[in-house]
């Protein structure tokens, strides 16, 4: 059909088919002028990724030094300190947060594969694909209403923020899992099954390691979107400047409230810090992306 | 070899503390439901963290619904918060902030959607074999960057340094448009929605990618084999059997711009007004919750968590009707993390 709509007539009336161009005239150039745009979109979708890794190196890199690991933040108009409060505050959440999601979505993950599948099963699996797409400030919204003020009237703290992060990191943990578990080859399961082992040892000590690379790279995603979650600490945690070590009941800062704070005043010092703080998180979370797929890549039965 | 260790245990005298005999034991015999009901606790903790979600929120945020009433809440523009502890006295109508969500998110739409199709098209049929994959991992980083990175530069690079003249051109030659009405102040809905649309556009990218990819050959095997180009199997092949894919992405990235908060924050000016105007400052649903919320009274943060009920009712019904499209094409969306 597109013969008869866009060929134009052939140069010379008798030509022979043998002698004519395959793709002569107008289609030809449509062909290449759709080339040329696509590479053109392809280019335009990578220069916002290069001018923010430029843009971030350059302003960050002259301010991030020991004193930026080990300092507190001064007023946003003197310059020197650094993001120590927020390094501190991030790895506390962050480690409370994979301690509460990392296992609760593996073992949804194993229910899901080993046990399924049933009605349950699908329900958890859509609704856990349907949590992937939970605006991050509603989370933020849910624990505050659930622990802050609600149930348990926690306050602010460490602890509701790594709520909130676990929440938001839950669904990443278990998608990947779920599908690591599924590329474990059901020989392996037999293998075990046919030496003795019951179910759950079969999963325990067959299944699960062998899904283990696969489950690391799945977890550390899950970290790497973890750690720049800005919006539901701002609800939950908070933020502070302070070094704050308590468990629960004091606001508790991180690295991307405070880079938020530095960003959003008009002072140039603060402001430079910001850009340091950004050079961190971006350097934090490319490692642990380009790790993750490293390990991923590596892993015998459950890379891809 | 195997029926030997199963038959040994039945052997009355057999060890009880040997492997096999963990079989007969009571202990042993409870650890297989034991480990299935833990695990399947594990798995609906899912399910109810959802239902507490809607419920909690719900329940928490009834007194400004019951008081300004479903359409009034929705479509009044006064935002009038009230300093009470214990009851609702401010007007609380969100239709500025609704406004600013469909405006950024439309705008990132537009500009992502086409691009997120020719990127894919690209990867999946054009790019050398060799640069592909590489390219495609590029893409997917930049899904990976942190939403306050891209505001940081969007705000302190981006803003001033590429779009600021590029607004003010554009309101010089098109300012008669009530679109493009001056005046120019930097941040606003046009900024916002253009970094929003660099945000989605890798979330998007990956989804119809691999809903191009994974088509089956014959068909545009057929196409090459009638004489087409590579462009024509493209538009007249690809595209059309790819389409639900293509809504599927359009639909997940609509859900993340209408939730995105940070960078929309820190870019679309936070005002409390609304108008026609591009260039115009304002906020979103997710950016006035998350700019107002530390100096609140306790009566407008109940007032803000209704606003967070009407986004995630939203973002649900956007994202559900998107996840059932691409569980109809029988595909999982690949990288979970996007």
């Amino acid at each position: 059909m597109s013969t008869t709509t866009t060929t134009p007539p052939p140069p010379t009336r008798h030509s022979p088919l043998s002698r004519r161009r395959p793709g002569a005239g107008l289609r030809r150039f449509k062909d290449r002028a759709a080339t040329a745009v696509l590479t053109i979109a392809m280019v335009l979708a990578m220069i916002p990724l290069v001018l923010i890794i430029f843009e971030v190196t350059r302003r960050g890199i002259g301010v991030v030094d020991l004193d930026f690991f080990t300092q507190t933040e001064p007023p946003p108009r003197r310059e020197g300190g650094g993001y120590v409060a927020g390094f501190f505050g991030t790895l506390y959440i962050m480690a409370l947060a994979v301690l509460m999601s990392i296992p609760f979505g593996i073992a949804t993950a194993v229910y899901v594969v080993e046990y399924g599948p049933n009605r349950l099963t699908s329900a958890i699996r859509f609704f856990t694909d349907v949590m992937t797409g939970i605006p991050s400030i509603f989370v933020g919204l849910f624990v505050y209403g659930l622990l802050v003020i609600g149930w348990g009237g926690m306050g602010f703290g460490t602890f509701v923020g790594a709520v909130a992060i676990a929440v938001m990191m839950l669904p990443i943990v278990t998608r990947s899992a779920e599908e690591m578990l599924r590329l474990v080859p059901n020989e392996i399961r037999n293998a075990s099954y046919g030496l003795g082992a019951r179910k759950w040892q079969t999963i325990m000590f067959t299944v699960l390691p062998a899904a283990a690379p696969g489950l690391t790279t799945g977890s550390m995603l899950a970290i790497a979107r973890g750690i720049g979650e800005t919006a539901p600490l701002l609800l939950t945690a908070f933020g502070s400047g302070l070094l704050v070590t308590a468990f629960q009941g004091q606001p508790q800062g991180s690295v991307p409230t405070q880079l938020y704070r530095g960003a959003m005043q008009p002072f140039e010092a603060g402001i430079d810090r910001a850009w340091g703080a950004a050079l961190c998180l971006f350097v934090l979370v490319l490692l642990f992306t380009v790790v993750a797929r490293w390990v991923g890549s590596r892993g015998s039965v459950g890379g891809r | 070899m195997s029926t030997e260790v199963r038959e040994a245990p039945r052997d009355p005298e057999a060890p009880q503390d040997s492997v096999g005999g963990t079989l007969r034991s009571g202990r042993g015999r409870l650890a297989d439901p034991v480990f299935k009901w833990v695990v399947a606790a594990c798995g609906t903790i899912v399910l109810v963290i959802l239902a507490l979600m809607v419920v909690r929120t719900t329940a928490e945020a009834w007194p400004v619904f019951a008081k300004e009433g479903f359409f009034g809440f929705l479509f009044g523009d006064t935002w009038d918060p009230g300093t009470s502890r214990t009851e609702i006295t401010g007007t609380y109508s969100a239709w500025p902030f609704i406004y600013g969500t469909l405006v950024t998110a439309t705008i990132a739409i537009a500009i992502a959607l086409p691009l997120a199709i020719m990127v894919s098209v690209y990867l999946t049929h054009m790019a050398p074999r060799r640069i592909a994959k590489p390219l495609s991992y590029t893409v997917e980083l930049l899904a990976a960057v942190p939403s306050v990175i891209f505001g940081l530069w969007g705000l302190h690079w981006f803003l001033p340094n590429v779009l600021r003249p590029f607004f003010d051109a554009l309101e010089g030659a098109l300012g008669w448009f009530f679109l493009f009405e001056g005046p120019v102040r930097g941040v606003g809905y046009l900024p916002a929605g253009i970094v929003l649309a660099i945000m989605i556009l890798p979330i998007m990218t990956a989804i119809i990618r691999e809903v191009i990819a994974v088509q089956p050959l014959d068909q545009q095997m057929a196409g090459y084999a009638l004489g087409s180009t590579r462009w024509e199997v493209i538009t007249k092949v690809v595209l059309p059997s790819g389409f639900s894919g293509i809504v599927a992405a359009a639909m997940l990235g609509l859900g993340r711009a209408l939730g995105e908060t940070i960078a929309v924050l820190m870019l679309i000016g936070g005002s409390q007004s609304w108008g026609a105007s591009l260039f115009g400052t304002g906020s979103s649903m997710a950016s006035h919750i998350a700019a107002t919320f530390g100096e609140s009274s306790p009566e407008s943060r109940i007032a803000l968590m209704a606003i967070g009920v009407a986004l995630f009712l939203v973002t649900m019904i956007v994202n559900i009707l998107a996840r059932v499209i691409v569980w109809r094409l029988g595909q999982t969306t690949g990288d979970s993390a996007v």
